[in-house]
């Protein structure tokens, strides 16, 4: 009797959980693949097959854009390693106890702030009637004004500083994890600050180094407002040619099937990523 | 060519292991080391033994390079390395939660160091399979690190820092995470690595029965001084302080007023009441009248029965009481009696299990020898 209640209660609370995956991700993925392998041979008449994944292959543009997006966001998740990683050190294991926190929240703070106004903000920094234009102007260095919008560089920029965050936060909660004593036995051993690095602090932080890639990889891969917005025509995202599928030509069919391609792209990077560096999912995601 | 220091004059057989000058290390106002000298000969198990905040950690991170010493110097076989960078300093450390590196496997932890130096890799092959011998543990190059036990891990970190040749080895508590039972194997195991490898152990220690077992010279320290530095036994027996006194082997300790100071012993009642004749131990002279502190080591205290002989050269301090309690132990068992001025006196009794021993609520008679009264001025 009891064991009828307890695996009732189980199911009570399992079941939001439950409705959660199938409901908004599962379905949603599963219609999106049905919806990809309908051809439309005649107005309103549809028929099972492949036509939209080939008419990606034909078109190099769609590939081109796909492939410029992925190395891009490598771009962007190297970068955002390289800057994270000090940031993350410091906060770990230099800064005290009390401004440990205080630096944290300062890291939060631009997420406080939505999407759309933040890349708002970087346009007007950064148009040809921008302040920094206008500075430029007033010193004297120029005497007209610069467009610095619309570029890969400040499409990048813009990027790695929206999602820096997520690359800061699981770095912070593996180098939390090792003991000052660690780095010490390096130097005591007889290595110096490279060896330290390379040997013992890089290699302990792995999990926390692939967890955040990951995250920022697919953070960027998938972003829309920040390219759209910083990029303008020029930025070519993959995420672009995907709205423009479905909301200017309206042809959802071809846009289920690059947002499944999308999908299939990233999580194969991921799975090259975990290959060479040797580590799992489930040790580096699912621990931080 | 090696430079050696002019200043002490020194021939190679008077060149220390590891020498301290008067060092101290201020954290702000606070002073956790102060004023520390010592000299440590080649090949010997030191212990520095004192209560958990006194500054031992510290005074070790310094040899080890991780602190700069406020004022002081320290030598290493001769030659001064305050201005050597940790990692350039033969000085290997054993770390208080061992700090072995779990993203590596055994192999790769004793190997660390060597790569560190630049060696070749048949070198490196040699000296770690030659190490792992050394402490017992030759199988297990490829296991992880947490496949290992708390006395294997143990190993592997005094191995890691041995296959280095090191000048001076600092343990810092090192069996302070093990059990009981692994810990007193633990004692006698680091003696004999100590012996086998006859490199100079530095160990730092709370526990008094480790430092007492393992070294041949231990240093009591105290809120960052040393109080006293010898040979175990001439701890055990002739303590310089009070504080030596207490806290190295086990002792009553009573508090007390000196009646009478004569040369050949000072009488002095207890504040509960005992009177007790002591002689005088310490630098400090005592006078007649101050207050003083007296020590008795529970196994210096013969326990007979009213009916029994004396013990023979013990007339200078005996009285009489009950006994409160048994504390059987072994070959370490105790006795708590209580005099009748109310003062509980432990001393240490045999027994046998036979219908000779003493039970509680026994009436017993306690004799002790003058000398086996350590008495403090405080
Ligand atoms: N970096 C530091 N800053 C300030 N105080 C410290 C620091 N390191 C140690 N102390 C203080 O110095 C004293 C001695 O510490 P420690 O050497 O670790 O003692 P032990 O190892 O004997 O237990 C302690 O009171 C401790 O609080
Ligand atoms: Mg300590």
């Amino acid at each position: 009797m009891s064991s009828d209640v307890k695996r009732l209660s189980l199911i009570l609370l399992f079941s939001p959980f439950a409705l959660w995956i199938v409901l908004l991700i599962l379905l949603p993925h599963i219609g999106m693949v049905a919806l990809s392998l309908r051809e439309k041979v005649a107005p309103r008449v549809y028929e099972f097959g492949f036509g939209n994944y080939i008419d990606f292959i034909n078109e190099p543009i769609y590939w081109n854009t796909l492939l410029r997006t992925g190395s891009m966001s490598l771009l962007v998740t190297a970068l955002a390693l390289l800057i994270g990683f000090p940031v993350a050190y410091y906060i770990a294991k230099i800064a005290g106890k009390r401004s440990r926190g205080a630096l944290f929240l300062m890291c939060l703070i631009p997420l406080w702030v939505s999407d759309l106004i933040r890349a708002f903000g970087w346009i007007l920094l950064l148009r040809e009637t921008g302040v920094i234009s206008s500075f430029l102007i007033w010193t004297g260095m120029t005497d007209h004004g610069i467009e610095f919008l619309y570029n890969d560089v400040t499409v990048i920029i813009g990027l790695v500083y929206t999602v820096i965050l997520f690359m800061i936060v699981p770095l912070v909660s593996t180098l939390d994890g090792m003991g000052d004593d660690m780095i010490e036995a390096g130097y005591n051993l007889g290595g110096n600050s490279l060896t330290v690095l390379r040997r013992i602090i890089i290699p302990y932080a792995m999990p926390g180094i692939v967890a955040g890639c990951i995250v920022v990889f697919m953070l960027t891969a998938g972003s829309y407002l920040t390219p759209i917005l910083l990029g303008g025509k020029n930025s070519s995202w993959f995420t672009e040619q995907i709205y423009d599928q479905f909301i200017t030509r309206f042809n959802w069919e071809s846009g289920a099937a690059f947002g499944f391609l999308l999908l299939a792209f990233t999580s194969f990077v991921v799975w090259l990523g975990l290959r060479l560096s040797g580590q799992s999912l489930t040790n580096t995601v699912a621990r931080t | 060519m090696t430079y050696v220091d002019d200043r002490y004059n020194m021939t190679a057989a008077d060149v220390f292991d590891l020498e301290c000058t008067g060092i101290s290390k201020e954290f702000g106002d606070f002073r956790a080391v102060d004023d520390v000298s010592f000299r440590i000969p080649s090949g010997t198990f030191f212990s520095i033994l004192g209560p958990s905040g006194c500054g031992k950690t510290t005074l070790m991170r310094m040899i080890a390079g991780f602190e700069d010493p406020t004022r002081g110097d320290i030598s290493i076989k001769g030659v001064s390395v305050l201005s050597t960078p940790p990692n350039k300093r033969n000085v290997k450390m054993v770390f208080q939660h061992l700090a072995l590196f779990p993203m590596m496997d055994v192999y790769d932890n004793i190997a660390y160091g060597l790569r560190c130096a630049g060696a070749a890799k048949e070198e490196i092959a040699r000296r770690v399979a030659d190490v792992l011998e050394r402490v017992a543990l030759p199988d297990l190059a490829r296991r992880e690190i947490h496949q290992l036990s708390g006395g294997q891990k143990q190993r592997i970190a005094i191995a890691r820092c041995m296959a280095l040749n090191p000048d001076v080895l600092l343990l810092d508590e090192p069996l302070g995470a093990l059990d009981l039972k692994l810990r007193e194997a633990m004692k006698i195991e680091l003696k004999l690595l100590q012996h086998q490898f006859d490199t100079t152990f530095v160990y730092i220690t709370h526990d008094q029965s480790e430092a007492l077992v393992m070294s041949d010279y231990v240093a009591v320290m105290n809120a960052g001084r040393f109080e006293q530095v010898g040979r175990p036994e001439e701890l055990y027996h002739a303590p310089k302080t009070a504080f030596v006194a207490g806290f190295v082997g086990d002792s009553n300790r009573w508090k007390g007023r000196a009646l009478e100071v004569r040369s050949d012993g000072i009488k002095v009642e207890t504040d509960a009441g005992l009177s007790v004749v002591a002689t005088a131990y310490g630098e400090s002279p005592i006078a007649e009248g101050a207050a003083v502190e007296i020590f008795v080591r529970p196994e210096f205290i013969s326990a007979t029965k009213p009916g029994e002989p004396t013990p023979p050269a013990a007339g200078e301090n005996e009285h009489t009481g009950t006994i409160d309690s048994v504390l059987f132990n072994g070959a370490n068992s105790r006795v708590l009696v209580r005099s009748p001025s109310g003062t509980l006196i432990e001393a240490d009794v045999v027994v046998t299990g036979s219908g000779e021993d003493v039970r509680e609520g026994d009436p017993v008679r306690l004799t002790w020898a003058r000398a086996q009264s350590m008495c403090f001025s405080v």
